[in-house]
């Protein structure tokens, strides 16, 4: 333990000795993981497009003679996705062109007094315009499935204002109560005051008459009834099919937090993997290897000191990383425990892959180069989502990411940084079995390859 | 030290065939012969690197000190930071006093603080040396120790092998230069492809030579010995 400990003091002079390749070795994979991290929270979900509204201000939808209050469709749509405001239809070109907006929504002027037409015996068909820069497949894609996600949204909301402006006028039928249009206010009885009445006065009418009253007190009932079942059936016109969404599996966290705990794993398995990685190597590189485990150290003694230097640069670096984005997410430190734990694990199996990696290399650039064409993919295959492949491409994937200490690690933070999400121990046992299986395979490496 | 018919193989190829010798302590032997006749092999096996595949090799008398070919040092840290680096690992009671003495043998003691990479091969080659003395070896393995040195560092590096094989260590030494061999191998074991074709002092050698190669016999050390070799079918 001693040899160990004099070790892990001398390659920690040899990182101080290289301020620039140590600087490299920090800077670099949070470069890395911050625009990863970036790329991700930000997603395709806040478009850039182009919104030129036409309709006159205070123009409204009318039914059945009376304006309804606005659906404030632009609130909606602009909630969706980032609105660029132009003045007219060749600056909205101008920017789809340009590339500045994704598309160009514009609403024409005549656009209410269509849809006002709906209710008339000479209905028209409203159109909205939508302006598209169709340069590349993938992007032209997008959005079409942006702007009509974006457009039954919009019909949507006014269908529901509708729905709700007659379900009103149902209730006004039913029930009764005041009525305001053309600036007056008027009563209206409603089916169920005039059965009350209807009741009321019949016992005082002759009785050859009352027979002829019952019928139409009975239809005053029946009415009310079944217009009391309408009103619910024409707020579901609005939306017939309602989504009911049931996680069954994959909790998974807030967009945020996940984009912190790739980035967090991203820079703990690059500083990790390739600092053991090259530390080993560099053991052979300067000829120290067989000088070293002929009775100074043993071989595991010497794995053992470049996991551990792996793991404390690691926990130093991702535990700055975490702290560090607490400026702009807060993050619940009381599960700093959590992180603790999960660095530890993850920077243990990473730093076992490492070694595997720096025991099979002579050269320690040779190694560095070997340590990112193989954690790089890795690491971007392990945030492949499930559906996003074909199933048996993704099984493939989950196999092979299961055997790189990447997407447990990744699973580790982020059970460790999201107090609802899953549990930390499935992840832990993963990293721990990773450990060993590398930890066996570097020490092979080292006899077959390092041998004299 | 001792090895006892030493075998090993590299796959097909037998990089030592049945190699035996004795040296006792204070013995100077020089390990020559021809690229490929397996003198790094048997000094990686002396030095408990490499294992035979068959045969033995043992040590009665303690600590086997090794320096490789390749100066083994950490070369972005200093002369004094590589030495307490080894004195530590090989557990010394004080280690910087064994430093300061290194320093002193090397004479490197004004260069403590330069850092390695900084140094000629002959100054990184005496670190090299001062690291496998550290142990205070019985058994001193030197492979091929003044490769790269000019003339006045080989004349040092020998004066300070002689000094300690004059205090007792056995010194076991590979190299390419037999003009050198003849000067500080107080015997000679001659490799080639693996078998150990002569065993003994320089004079025997020579003597050898007259008998089998008797036209190369009174020419320099280096023609007599290629001649002895060809003789021998190598």
């Amino acid at each position: 333990m001693g040899g160990v400990r004099w070790l892990l003091l001398k390659d920690l002079q040899i990182l101080r000795r290289s301020p620039l390749q140590a600087g490299l070795l920090v800077v670099y994979p949070i470069l890395i993981a911050v625009l990863v991290g970036f790329a991700i929270s930000r997603g395709p979900e806040k478009p850039r497009v182009a919104f030129l509204n036409e309709v006159p201000a205070g123009t409204r939808i009318t039914v059945g003679g009376a304006q309804l209050p606005s659906a404030n469709v632009k609130g909606r749509i602009c909630g969706r996705v980032e609105c660029i405001f132009v003045a007219d239809r060749a600056e909205a070109e101008d920017k789809v062109k340009s590339g500045d907006a994704l598309a160009a929504l514009i609403l024409p002027a005549n656009l209410v007094n269509k849809i006002n037409s709906l209710s008339t015996l000479t209905p028209g068909v409203p159109e909205v315009e939508v302006l598209v820069n169709e340069e590349n497949a993938v992007k032209a894609e997008l959005v079409d499935d942006r702007i009509t996600s974006l457009l039954a949204q919009a019909n949507l909301a006014v269908a529901r204002r509708i729905g709700s402006e007659g379900g009103r006028y149902l209730n006004l039928i039913v029930n009764g109560g005041e009525f305001k249009a053309l600036g007056g206010s008027f009563h209206i009885l409603g089916l169920r005051t005039s059965a009350k009445i209807l009741e009321a006065v019949t016992p005082a009418l002759p009785k050859g008459l009352q027979p002829s009253l019952k019928e139409v007190t009975n239809f005053a009932a029946q009415a009310r009834d079944n217009l009391d079942v309408a009103k619910p059936l024409i707020a579901r016109l609005a939306q017939p099919i309602k989504v009911d969404k049931v996680v069954v599996g994959g909790e998974s966290p807030p967009l945020e937090i996940f984009a912190i705990a790739v980035a967090a794993t991203f820079t703990l398995a690059f500083v990790v993997v390739l600092l053991v990685a090259g530390s080993l190597a560099l053991e052979r590189e300067e000829n120290a290897f067989p000088r070293l485990t002929r009775g100074l150290v043993s071989t595991v003694g010497l794995l053992g000191e470049k996991v551990l230097l792996g793991m404390a640069v690691g926990l130093v670096v991702t535990l700055l990383m975490l702290l560090g984005m607490q400026f702009f997410v807060p993050l619940e430190l009381g599960r700093i425990g959590l992180w603790l734990l999960a660095i530890l694990f993850s920077g243990a199996a990473l730093g076992a892959a490492g070694a595997a990696l720096g025991a099979a290399a002579r050269e320690v650039r040779a190694v560095s180069l070997l340590a990112f064409m193989l954690t790089l993919p890795i690491a971007f295959l392990s945030l492949v989502p499930s559906g996003a492949v074909s199933p048996v491409v993704f099984d493939a994937i989950r196999y092979l990411t299961a055997l790189f200490p990447f997407k447990p690690a990744l699973q580790a933070l982020t059970a460790a940084i999201d107090e609802t999400g899953p549990g930390i121990g499935g992840p832990l046992l993963h990293l721990t079995v990773l450990f060993f299986a590398y930890a066996a395979i570097a020490r092979l490496a080292l006899r077959r390859f390092a041998a004299v | 030290m001792r090895a006892e018919n030493v075998v090993k193989r590299f796959g097909s190829r037998e990089a030592l065939r049945g190699v035996s010798f004795e040296a006792a302590a204070g013995d100077q032997v020089a390990v020559i012969g021809p690229n490929g006749a397996g003198k790094t092999t048997l000094l990686s096996i002396l030095a408990g690197i490499s294992k035979p595949d068959e045969g033995e090799v043992s040590s009665t008398n303690g600590e086997v000190g090794w320096v490789p070919q390749q100066a083994a040092l950490y070369r972005r840290l200093t002369v004094e930071e590589n030495l307490l680096l080894f004195a530590r690992l090989e557990g010394h009671g004080d280690p910087r006093a064994s430093v300061e003495e290194m320093l002193e043998l090397t004479g490197l003691r004004d260069r403590r603080g330069e850092i390695v990479a900084r140094l000629s091969g002959g100054n990184q080659q005496r670190i090299n040396i001062a690291i496998g003395l550290l142990s205070r070896p019985a058994v001193l393995l030197l492979d091929e120790p003044s490769v790269g040195l000019d003339p006045r560092q080989r004349s040092r590096l020998w004066e300070f092998v002689s000094a300690l094989a004059e205090r007792g260590t056995t010194v076991i030494f590979s190299t390419h230069d037999i003009q050198e061999a003849e000067r500080y191998g107080g015997r000679l074991l001659v490799l080639a492809d693996g078998e150990a074709l002569f065993d003994g002092p320089p004079d025997e050698l020579r003597e050898a030579v007259r008998r089998e190669a008797p036209e190369a016999a009174d020419r320099d050390f280096e023609t007599a010995f290629v001649a002895y070799l060809h003789h021998r079918g190598h």
